[in-house]
């Protein structure tokens, strides 16, 4: 039977057999799991049917709890049902799980396994998860590869229908669910041949039905439980058995022969390595080459590693074993070893005391640990252990793969052994995000793959920020299967597509010898040799390099591509490659960009195959040169006067270093210093923003806006600039309290990420050419190193006394310090404007917890954090626990800081002797309503901390740790939509209804945006998102309006785009409200689909189209005998279609199924309608006074 | 009595033709103009630049952030489809005729010489009776030279009418040096209509924005007398068929186009102005001033009053400016009360 050969990842190749085989699905986003649910969701709004000829039903739930919920339901009810997730979602399910293999019942979870956060998140690949999900009953089946994942994937079904264990299917995220590689597909008639109808059939039986009723899941008490749980076991133990006899089924179908447990290597090996997951592939590859040298060495792959069967992993063993290194890609703190290691050495230590063993000796077994979070796992390291199995007294515990110097039980291995064949090429890309190089290399992928016939594999490598962001690919072509499970360290061809990476790193570390390199060049042929730093012209000379170079930018903007050089570099690819003859390439390439980019309409297939034609053209070969002539090199990564943990720690991590820092330079407890995004200079800005003093009106609205809190301004004394570097700009300010002082507005030129918006909110035009703004955007490079000492000479300059500022005021704010600064947000984004503003009205006291999202990446995602302290040292300080706890994680905060602030003062009272009465009474009774009583309260704290020091006393001690808690705190929860309105809901229910004083901001971007744009609950109604792809047919959620049912919650309804004071005026009330208060801010994001540019004014289209109706809950009004809701915008002016159609969100939808968007248009239209007649119906209730109502100082109207 | 009359070789039930706009855009709106008497209907135009742009914008808006973050490789779905391009428009057009008996006829605004052509084509293909071309191009290049400008609104009537086989109209602005002149090369060009005059839309400036605003103002009746006074003139001295567009918003106004030539008057602006159902009232309107003045057909009155045929053809010459100025007595403002 012909089946078509494809190149896709993982979660395609699984999603493809799942979506297949089931009837429903329950889903939630996560990465790395996300894509199979959305290919699943994708597949259904096309109506493509599964083996039966139906379409399967695919559900969003609003956590992975729910999901597995949702899953064991729909399994009762007698539905075949799979799901997909991982890492702390897998969690979620775990107690599902327990009932779903309790009852028997046959599913299969898809987990694109991922690192549990512990000390710290991490979104990539180990066996952390589903090692903690191991004792839920599920039988575990393993991957290692992209095929296999397709292929396991239906074993997996089949053997769950006869066995009635439900059961895991697992392989590394990212490794193995994002890598692209060319696999056999599956045709449906195969999937038909594995699935036994009579089997679906006695599931249906099985399951819930009122017409012949049952009860299942009843409770039970000690005189029976016990029997009970134990009468799954025949299942269990026939299962390992079903489970072969499946795989060849599936042999004899595809002529793919897996077992249990598969050896590779010799039948006389001594020494062996067991291992699951991606790592056997590198792991086989390692062997193979061993074998070649006659090394004695093998690998055991686990495929089923629940239940685990130990006569069949003994058969799989040669008798000849004398060491077994079985490495386990999880940790388990205080284990007496990792569970994999513990249940081979169970099962070799049974058969000699039962007489079973293959072995004439019992074997050394001994237990490594690799590649937790997607860490390289490489066959030099395989070396490396079996080179460490030959010694006399192996480490009874290893790692590999990093240099732990403080237990000292790391192996050693030679980095560069290389089992890479010389067949097969291998090229390594440096891309922007911005300009496609990811897309065209995944399309280049296909090309080779698919249309010439020969085994590709990519693997990407991306950033952890969102703007600017760095990709590298790694790509594998050639003749022989490809099961490198690793990233590229020998290349033959490289290519840098940002010139200005040459300037960062040194790309041309992984060339070998010979090798061709590809540099997008402004410069050309004869001149880009002066413009190379010396470490890569030695690289060039000294390797050997062909070196070519092409003007890609103007190539690409000649075409009508703008900064997409993605085509054109490609092109050259082919061009000097030599994979393909160049003019079946050229036809290949072609025939991908109208398959990729036709549905877009002919004008975009026309300009990139304009690109093809013009690339070639452009391409220049570089005579080399014999010497390094540059006068300079590659720039250090942090300045010379960053700080030491910065200079050692951070520095190697933005130098692509990382990997070689060794276990004695790591933070113990997953503890860092703040402030540190200043020391990476990012220059990612083609062009910053310049001031034009005399236009300015000094308003503010740009400092406000600015998402990386690189624009600033300043009021200071006239003669305080005499020593102001040379283009630093100054005007008289417009302020009466700072008569005669001097206004300062100065752009970070290095961090400044070139978004624009500052410079489209600037409301001030010149009068003589009213095209230019007070702030005009120019190019970065040639002002760079002017504004560089500008910047540094701004930051020297006094901040302005917070006590004289008003703080209602955007005109004042503006001069409040950020204590949030350069994140990696999104340019332009929607999120950081609001968080910044945190920073700057309540930094100094100031508790945030963090849902994971967007929010927690940018916020706390290494190398370098955006939090930072003022020049006391004091600035928030901030903790990510879990996506769904944030309020209940703040909330904590806040029992802390309330209980903490209770005891202190408990003990003031008791140490008013020591501390003196005025003073006593003064810290007890400060209300510290404003800025100047906290500061106050922060003098006399000080002054009892010096009287403390002097007392011996055990409560004058405990005193001095706790007196911090004296001075108001101020403690805030932050996160996306995705945890407000769903799977944090029920969390933040709780807090806003507990009565304690905690701020939670919803940061509502309407859509999940961290993983890629689900839909959420906020997702408004019409729009696309993933999950939702035929258009929302449900109205968003009324947060806001749930909260004000508790009558005793703060809520504020703001878009700062709309209206700046509003926000201010909401952030002060929401904080001095003494209770729980919830502010949902309109955040516009890449996930919307325009030129984010826009962004502030697509905010103020929401509101007056009525879709963000801005408005305050303040409780606080009820007691003076006021509305407590206060509607701040007008009623609605602009058709909702004219705010919509800015974003593609919902034009894709009008576009099309354009019957479908009107009808939704319609119903959105009568929401607007609806809600706006009910708002207003409550603006304009009559209210009572109520005395049982706290009143704050603060409550205004 | 009769009120036919025939236009681009269609023959009509009555001169009131709905010129492109955006009421046109609902098939509904297209019904209700054909039940409320409208003889034929010139859908909204195809803009070729406007497909471009929608296509470079909704590929910039997918591709935004796409492969750069590992969480977050795209940001939609993939929606296996887009109606892009002329799909949509051309849908319309097949819709359109399917919901009315009444001629349907497409307006086209092309950028490149391909893109009228394949355009025009496909409007064609999809059903259309006869198509509009409608050139709106502002010649801001100081080098482009009038000759130029012509012989390009020619040669794009030329083309299109060696690829469609359905009468083809062309409207055109008045700003023209010799507008009888290019009336009479696009008739040399086989146009099967001239369309007088396109309103190109004036750009206003907000003061309070220091902004350049497109502004979309409707016409009024006091527009229609450029339009009856180049009917007029171009009336027999050119064989393709003319249709007054801008200013037509009465009966009155009707009757006058016919009058000074026109074959069909085509009216948008009364219709944003009173509601689609206005086209009753001015058809009602014709009848009723037909009736009282004892007109038995249209055809009767088609061209009565043209330069040619008319009492005083002075009068649509610079003689009729000179007698606006002798005759105009400044207006001396009321007395404050």
């Amino acid at each position: 039977m012909s089946r078509p050969v494809r190149t896709l990842d993982g979660n395609e190749a699984v999603a493809n057999i799942a979506y297949q085989v089931s009837e429903v699905a329950a889903i939630y986003p996560i990465t790395p799991s996300s894509p199979m649910g959305e290919w699943a969701d994708q597949w259904m709004s096309e109506g493509r049917p599964n083996i039966w000829g139906t379409v399967p039903l695919i559900v969003e739930l609003e956590s992975e709890a729910g999901a597995s919920a949702a899953v064991h339901g729909a399994l009762q009810a007698g539905s075949l049902v799979t799901t997909f997730t991982a890492s702390q979602g897998l969690l979620l399910m775990i107690p599902n799980m327990l009932k779903i293999a309790g009852e028997l019942t046959p599913a299969v979870f898809h987990i694109s396994a991922r690192t549990l956060a512990t000390h710290a998140l991490s979104i990539f690949g180990d066996h952390s998860d589903v090692m903690a999900a191991r004792s839920t009953g599920f039988a575990m089946l393993a991957s290692g590869s992209v095929q296999e994942a397709q292929d396991m994937a239906l074993i997996a079904h089949a053997a769950t229908l006869e066995s009635r264990v439900p059961f895991v299917h697992f392989f590394e995220g990212f490794r193995i669910s994002h890598e692209v590689n060319r696999i056999e597909q599956l045709l449906p008639e195969d999937i038909r041949a594995m699935i036994d109808d009579d089997l679906v059939y006695a599931h249906r039986q099985r399951a819930m039905s009122p017409d012949r009723p049952f009860i299942r899941g009843t409770a039970q008490n000690p005189d029976v439980f016990f029997q009970a749980r134990e009468a799954c076991n025949p299942f269990y133990d026939a299962c390992p058995a079903i489970v072969q006899k499946v795989m060849d089924k599936f042999a004899a179908l595809t002529g793919r022969q897996y077992k249990l447990f598969d050896y590779t290597g010799a039948p006389d090996a001594e020494r062996i390595v067991v291992i699951m997951g991606s790592g056997a592939e590198a792991a086989a590859e390692a062997v193979e080459y061993l074998m070649e040298k006659d090394e004695k060495v093998g690998v055991v792959v686990v495929h089923l590693y629940r239940p685990f069967a130990a006569e069949a992993f003994l058969s799989a063993l040669p008798a000849t074993t004398r060491t077994i290194a079985v490495l386990d890609r999880t940790k388990e703190p205080g284990a007496p070893g990792e569970p994999m290691f513990l249940d081979v050495s169970n099962a070799i230590a049974e058969a000699i005391c039962d007489g079973t063993s293959p072995f004439d000796k019992m074997p050394k077994v001994v237990g490594g640990r690799y590649g937790l979070s997607s860490r390289e796992f490489t066959p030099a390291m395989l070396k490396g252990v079996f080179d460490h199995l030959k010694e006399e007294k192996p480490m009874k515990r290893f790692t590999v793969g990093i240099n732990d110097d403080v237990s000292n039980n790391s192996i050693q291995y030679d980095p560069d052994f290389s089992t890479e064949h010389p067949e097969t090429v291998r090229a390594l890309f440096y891309g922007l995000g911005a300009d496609g190089t990811v897309g065209a290399n995944k399309n280049s992928i296909k090309i080779i793959g698919e249309d010439a016939g020969l085994c590709a594999q990519g693997y990407f490598v991306y950033d952890s920020r969102k703007s600017g962001a760095m990709t590298t690919s790694h790509l594998r072509f050639g003749p022989r299967l490809i099961r490198s499970t690793y990233l590229i360290t020998k290349a033959n061809f490289i290519a840098c597509h940002q010139f200005s990476f040459m300037e960062k790193l040194n790309v041309l570390k992984c060339a070998q010898p010979g090798a061709t390199f590809l540099l997008n060049s402004i410069y050309g042929p004869d001149e880009v040799w002066d413009h190379l730093p010396r470490t890569a012209q030695r690289e060039i000379i000294e390797k050997k390099l062909k070196f070519y170079v092409i003007n890609g930018f103007q190539v690409a903007k000649e075409a009508g591509m703008g900064g997409r050089i993605n085509t054109v570099m490609q092109t050259c690819f082919f061009y000097i490659s030599g994979v393909l003859p160049q003019e079946d390439a050229i036809q290949s390439i072609k025939k991908a960009i109208k398959k990729t980019y036709g549905k877009r309409g002919d004008a975009i297939v026309q300009k990139n195959w304009t690109a093809v034609d013009m690339a070639i053209d452009n391409l220049h070969e570089v005579k080399v040169p014999s010497e390094v002539t540059s006068s300079f090199d590659i720039r250090p990564p942090v300045p010379p006067e960053a700080p030491e943990f910065v200079r050692e720690f951070t520095a190697e991590i933005i130098a692509e270093n990382g990997e070689n820092l060794p276990v004695s330079k790591m933070p113990v407890d997953g503890t860092f210093p703040v402030g540190t995004t200043k020391w990476e200079k990012r220059n990612i800005a083609l062009e910053i923003p310049s001031w034009d003093p005399d236009v300015c009106i000094q308003c503010g609205k740009c400092v406000m806006v600015c998402p990386h809190a690189a624009i600033r301004s300043k009021v200071v004394d006239a003669d305080s600039l005499s020593n102001a570097p040379e283009g630093f700009k100054s005007v008289k300010a417009k302020w009466k309290n700072f008569d005669g002082k001097l206004f300062v507005l100065q752009v970070a030129p290095e961090d400044c990420t070139g978004c624009t918006l500052c410079a489209q909110t600037c409301p001030a035009k010149n009068k003589e050419e009213a095209k230019l703004r007070a702030l005009n955007m120019v190019e970065q490079a040639p002002i760079r190193d002017r504004e560089r000492d500008c910047w540094n000479y701004f930051l020297s300059l006094p901040q302005v006394d917070r006590n004289a500022l008003n703080h209602n005021a955007v005109k004042d704010v503006q001069l409040l310090e950020p204590l949030f600064e350069f994140s990696g947000a999104c340019a332009a984004c929607g999120e950081t404007p609001y968080v910044k503003l945190l920073s700057q009205l309540f930094g100094d006291r100031l508790y945030i917890g963090n849902a994971t999202g967007c929010s927690s990446i940018y916020g706390g995602n290494l190398p370098t954090t955006p939090w930072a302290p003022n020049k006391e040292g004091r600035g928030p300080t901030w903790s990510n626990s879990l996506f769904e706890d944030a309020a209940e994680f703040s909330m904590g905060m806040r029992v802390t800081v309330d209980k903490q602030r209770q005891y202190a003062c408990e003990l003031v009272k008791r140490l008013e002797s020591v501390i003196g009465g005025e003073l006593a009474q003064a810290l007890l009774t400060s209300e510290q309503r404003e800025e100047a009583d906290i500061f106050e309260q922060r003098k006399r704290v000080s002054a009892l901390k010096e009287k403390l020091a002097q007392s011996d006393s055990p409560d004058a001690k405990m005193l001095l740790h706790i007196a911090d808690f004296l001075v108001k705190k101020s403690v805030w929860g932050l996160g996306g939509d995705g945890w407000a309105y769903d799977i944090g809901y029920g969390g933040l229910d709780h807090v806003i209804a507990s009565g304690y004083n905690v701020n939670l901001l919803v940061l509502d971007t309407e859509v999940y945006s961290n993983t890629g744009g689900q839909c959420s609950k906020a997702t408004p109604r019409g729009a696309v998102a993933k999950f939702a792809a035929g258009g929302k047919p449900a109205g968003k959620k009324d947060l806001g309006l749930i909260a004000m049912t508790y009558g005793n919650v703060y809520v504020a309804h703001v878009a700062m785009g709309a209206n700046d004071s509003h926000t201010i005026k909401a952030f002060r009330e929401a904080e001095a409200y003494d209770g729980p208060s919830l502010i949902i801010a309109y955040c516009h994001c890449i996930a919307h689909g325009y030129n984010l540019a826009m962004g502030l004014e697509q905010q103020k289209a929401a509101v007056q189209s009525g879709h963000w109706p801005l408005f305050r809950y303040n409780p606080d009004l009820i007691k003076q005998g006021k509305n407590p809701f206060q509607l701040d915008s007008k009623a609605p002016a602009l058709a909702l279609d004219k705010y919509i159609y800015n974003e593609t969100r919902y034009k894709m939808l009008s576009l099309s199924q354009p019957e479908l968007a009107r009808k939704l248009l319609e119903e959105a239209e009568n929401d607007v309608a609806t809600r706006w007649q009910l708002y207003n119906y409550l603006a304009n209730m009559q209210c009572e006074p109520t005395s049982d109502t706290p009143a704050s100082a603060e409550a205004t109207e | 009595m009769d009120l036919t009359t025939r236009y681009l070789g269609l023959e009509l039930k009555n001169p009131i033709v709905v010129s492109p706009s955006p009421l046109s855009e609902q098939i509904d709106s297209v019904k209700r103009m054909e039940d409320a008497g409208a003889a034929a209907v010139a859908l909204h135009s195809l803009f070729e630049e406007q497909i471009t742009l929608q296509s470079n914008e909704l590929d910039a808006n997918l591709v935004q952030g796409e492969n750069s973050f590992a969480e977050a490789l795209t940001y939609f779905p993939d929606m296996g489809d887009y109606k892009m391009g002329p799909d949509a428009y051309l849908d319309h057009i097949r819709r359109a005729k399917e919901a009315v008996n009444i001629p349907i006829i497409g307006s086209l605004n092309g950028v490149s010489a391909g893109g009228w052509l394949d355009f025009a084509k496909k409007i064609e293909e999809a059903g259309a009776d006869a198509l509009e071309l409608n050139v709106y191009f502002i010649p801001t290049n100081p080098g482009m030279t009038a000759q130029t400008l012509e012989d390009m609104y020619a040669s794009i009537v030329q083309s299109i009418k060696k690829v469609v086989a359905v009468p083809v109209a062309i409207k055109i602005g008045p700003y023209f040096s010799a507008l009888a002149n290019v009336a009479k090369r696009l008739d040399q060009a086989c146009a099967n209509a001239l369309v007088l005059f396109n309103r190109f839309y004036q750009p206003d400036i907000d003061l309070e924005t220091l902004e350049v605003k497109p502004d979309l103002f409707l016409s009024g009746s006091n527009e229609l007398r450029l339009r009856l006074r180049w009917v007029a003139i171009l009336y027999g001295s050119i064989k393709a068929d003319m249709a007054i567009t801008g200013g037509v918003h009465t009966a009155q106004d009707v009757i006058k186009s016919m009058m000074v030539g026109a074959n069909a008057a085509m009216l948008t602006s009364a219709l944003l102005k009173h509601g689609i159902d206005h086209l009753k009232v001015v058809l009602d309107g014709v009848v009723e001033w037909m009736e009282a003045h004892e007109y038995e057909s249209i055809r009767q009155m088609q061209g009565s009053m043209s330069h040619k045929k008319c009492p005083e053809p002075a009068a649509f010459e610079r003689a009729n400016y000179m007698k606006i100025l002798t005759e105009y007595t400044p207006q001396t403002p009321s007395p404050m009360k």
